[in-house]
């Protein structure tokens, strides 16, 4: 069901960033289409959340610059739901803009009825399992203006289980709501099921390696030949292959095994 | 029900056994009064009319003198948290005076402020002051970032954000440390009152010594404990509010 167009949302043109003297992202250059399903995908550290908080505007790159046409919502690993505010109320925040109150619950509501959560309204986060939690974020990502998606690796607080339903479920969401998405996250096999376009990263300085292509368009099974091929090319370029990640052993240097 | 019957069931052999050793007679009324004179002068106290005031004045103080600790206290607490060049001057001032037992004040106390509610609520406000800037600054530290992005995602302004997110954010460590200070406030009233008071159950029990009255003695620290239960059972509603008690059932 990709939705994808020819029309530019976001534009990122030869972006760097250093922490200090770590440099962390290394010219980046990337196109994203409204529409366009994206995942940047890569080992911790190769600075996708960096990448990510300067899309969103959180952080300023030392260089380079970043294109936006359209509202952001993010969706965080964890913690992103106040706890001290209800289901509702959680939701409610993206809403802010909706003046009459009536209206509010209405769309609240079925943001509620779009998760399947119909019953929990006044739960608070703490009384939820964490799949839950994370769909509670979804609605309230999904019910406001936004036009992109930023996740910062949504789901990798979550057992193996929940994080298969849940990307099921995005799936379905998306359909209701369509969203440009850009998904950050070192779960291989979720850039490659999910994705219009995968895009590997390499750590010190991040870089992107290479941009994928995915077919057939989504939504796709995870044991879809195209899913299983890209998850051993992706391992193949990350250097991950072999289980674990392949370093040169020099005399009295760490190696990890 | 088992957690009301059982400490009954104790309380209940523990005065009988105390009435079993005072009717043995083994001891002198002066090291252990008997239970029944004890509540003789329970009821002579409270028929006077001096528990009532001693109690009201007791209550007086603490309710002074830690209501102008939290109120003077979480904002310093939150202003601490705010000005980085605040909290690295403060910091070490307030651990300090945190750690200084409030009962080292007394000498000044008296001093300063003579005998009478003064100087027990100054001690009672030095006693409780401290921890509560502390924990308020600590809670405010502690606040994940994330509830701030959120908060910003979702275009509050800095006002708002102190109203909806910092102050429901730090609510349950800071209604702990109301609890923990209420307590501390409760047993310096008593120091206070028995060295600077002419009022109060800490004079209460201090004039029964004096007095060779063990049978006062005694009631007035079974009022004392019973009343600084009373207190903390109060406080503990604090933490049934449904927006906080996600900070005690994690």
């Amino acid at each position: 069901m990709s939705s994808k167009t020819e029309e530019p949302i976001i534009e990122i043109s030869q972006v760097s960033h250093a922490y200090g003297s770590v440099r962390v992202l290394e010219n980046i250059n990337l196109k994203v289409m409204r529409g366009e399903f994206i995942a940047i995908v890569g080992p911790s550290g190769c600075g996708k959340t960096t990448l990510l908080n300067i899309i969103s505007g959180y952080e300023n790159p030392d260089e380079g610059s970043v294109c936006r046409r359209g509202k952001l919502s993010m969706i965080y690993q964890k913690d992103g739901l106040f706890p001290w505010y209800t289901v509702s109320e959680n939701i409610e925040l993206s809403l802010r803009h909706i003046t009459k109150s009536e209206q509010r619950k209405k769309q609240t509501l079925s943001a509620i009825r779009l998760i399947a959560l119909e019953g929990f309204e006044n739960h608070y986060p703490h009384q939820l399992s964490g799949g839950m939690k994370q769909r509670v974020e979804l609605a309230r990502a999904l019910s406001g203006e936004s036009d992109i998606l930023l996740m910062d690796e949504p789901f990798s607080a979550l057992d193996y289980i929940t994080r298969l339903k849940m990307r099921g479920e995005l799936v379905t969401y998306l359909r209701e709501r369509p969203r440009t998405v850009i998904l950050v996250t070192h779960d291989i096999e979720e850039a490659a099921q999910l994705a219009d376009r995968v895009i590997p990263m390499s750590s010190r300085p991040g870089s992107i390696l290479q941009v994928r292509e995915m077919t057939p368009p989504r939504p796709r099974s995870l044991t879809d030949p195209a899913v299983t091929n890209m998850v051993g090319e992706l391992l193949k370029l990350l250097n991950l292959q072999n289980g674990h990640h392949v370093v040169n052993i020099k005399k009295g240097e760490d190696h990890a095994l | 029900m088992r957690t009301k019957l059982l400490p009954l069931l104790f309380v209940a052999v523990a005065i009988g056994l105390w009435s079993l050793v005072s009717s043995l007679q083994i001891f002198s009324n002066l090291v252990l009064p008997a239970p029944w004179e004890v509540l003789e002068g329970f009821v002579e106290e409270a028929a006077s009319g001096r528990l009532y005031q001693d109690v009201v004045a007791s209550l007086f103080r603490v309710t002074i003198g830690f209501g102008l600790a939290v109120i003077l206290g979480i904002p310093f607490g939150l202003w601490m948290a705010s000005q980085p060049v605040l909290r690295d001057m403060m910091l070490p001032v307030v651990n300090f005076f945190r750690n200084l037992s409030p009962l080292a004040w007394i000498p000044f106390a008296i001093l300063w402020f003579g005998i009478g509610d003064a100087p027990a609520i100054f001690l009672i406000f030095i006693a409780a002051l401290f921890p509560i800037i502390l924990a308020t600054f600590a809670a405010v530290e502690n606040i994940p970032s994330v509830y701030f992005r959120v908060a910003n995602d979702y275009g509050m302004e800095k006002g708002e954000i102190l109203r909806k997110v910092t102050f429901p954010a730090i609510a349950p460590q800071v209604i702990t440390t109301l609890r923990v200070t209420a307590g501390l406030s409760w047993l310096v009233v008593v120091a206070a009152e028995m060295i600077a008071g002419n009022d109060g159950l800490g004079f209460a029990i201090w004039d029964a010594r004096n007095g060779l009255r063990m049978d006062l003695l005694v009631s007035g620290m079974i009022v004392i404990g019973i009343i600084g239960v009373i207190l903390d059972r109060l406080l503990v509603q604090l933490t049934k509010i449904p927006g906080v008690r996600w900070g005690y059932e994690q």
